[in-house]
């Protein structure tokens, strides 16, 4: 038997190696930032008296118990976003009011024009946060939706997508006028109008 | 017996621990980096509901938040209804003016109309106590408004 004790292991490389460990780290954590949905609430004024026709309000109406009562129709959450829909982009309107990018039923019975039709959300008092929420988000989903499906026919691309790239620093069309413009087209044509009633 | 006998020279030789400061700063730096900073500490219960249409809540300093929620555990003395958390306190709704106009003061004139309220419910809330809120912020002209919200399909 050779009586040789274990030969020292350079640690001079350990320092190097913490070093690239660090760095990668310092690469690849992320900071978790808030998002949630955005809204805008009405200003404290009384509101102009403007008449609306009563068709081209869609009532959503969340009771205590946290049900679905829409267009005074019960209805579940899951079929929400579809009847948003259809609301919004019926073009049922005739002359000044038509829709020529609406692919709606043309109901006249239903909103004239996506500009004209106000999705107004009532809640109770006792309404769980929660289920307002869900509602919330799946009628701004209804309206993400159209504007995907407008933008996809208009420039061939989702409105999803234009919205990334006009707000990343790496993109080529970085806050660029021209996407812009089409950006604020597809906005205007499917504004995002929802209404929110003081509780009773 | 000579068999067993110790034999001198023959211990493990110590462990080098040149490099341990490195790891420590390592973990150190790493944990820096990693941590959120939390402005105030919460005594109500948050649990977020999640929603699909999210947007992100950029440019931090412009954020007045404000939280609401059935007090937490710890905090059961302040009973059992939802209340409002204001920085570090719990609230009224009547304080909502003041914590604004506060916020407001420490901000350059042309950021006020750019500052988002963030309202952080917790999901177990009632809207009664929501719509209070929206219409304290609206008395005060603080009308950009962020439902702060978990990120996932809001259908179950």
């Amino acid at each position: 038997m050779a009586k040789r004790s274990a030969p020292e292991v350079n640690a001079g490389s350990m320092a190097d190696i913490a070093f690239l460990l660090l760095i990668f780290f310092l690469v690849t954590t992320t900071i978790e930032v808030d998002s949630g949905i955005n809204s805008k609430l009405p200003p404290d004024i009384p509101p102009p008296d403007v008449k609306i026709k009563q068709k081209n309000i869609f009532t959503v109406e969340i009771s205590k118990d946290n049900q679905l009562l829409v267009e005074e129709n019960l209805m579940k959450m899951k079929d929400l976003k579809a009847a948003a829909i259809a609301f919004i982009d019926n073009g049922g309107g005739q002359g000044d009011a038509a829709c020529s990018y609406c692919r709606g039923a043309k109901d006249p019975a239903s909103s004239d024009n996506p500009t004209k039709a106000i999705v107004s959300i009532q809640n109770k008092r006792g309404t769980s946060y929660e289920t307002f929420i869900t509602a919330y988000d799946q009628l701004a989903s209804a309206y993400s939706e159209l504007r995907n499906r407008l933008a996809q026919q208009l420039y061939n691309r989702s409105f999803d997508e234009m919205d990334k790239s006009y707000n990343d620093t790496k993109s080529s069309e970085f806050k660029s006028e021209k996407l812009k413009a089409k950006i604020d087209n597809i906005k205007d044509k499917y504004p995002r109008i929802i209404s929110k009633a003081e509780p009773k | 017996m000579s068999k067993f006998k110790k034999k001198g020279n023959n211990e493990l030789p110590a462990i080098s621990t040149a490099s341990l400061p490195d790891i420590v700063f390592m973990l150190l730096f790493f944990f820096m980096v990693a941590t959120v900073m939390r402005d105030n500490s919460l005594k109500i219960k948050n649990n977020l509901p999640s929603a699909k249409e999210v947007e992100k809540l950029d440019k931090k300093n412009l954020v007045m938040f404000i939280y609401a929620g059935a007090p937490s555990d710890a905090y059961k003395n302040a009973g059992d209804e939802p209340r409002i958390q204001l920085n570090d306190k719990f609230a009224d709704v009547k304080d909502i003016a003041a914590f604004i106009a506060a916020e407001r003061a420490t901000k350059r004139e042309e950021e006020i109309p750019l500052l988002t309220t963030a309202l952080k419910v917790d999901k177990e809330t009632n809207m009664g106590l929501v719509s209070d809120i929206e219409q304290e912020l609206r008395k005060v002209n603080a009308l950009k408004l962020n439902y702060t919200t978990k990120k996932g399909s809001a259908l179950k």
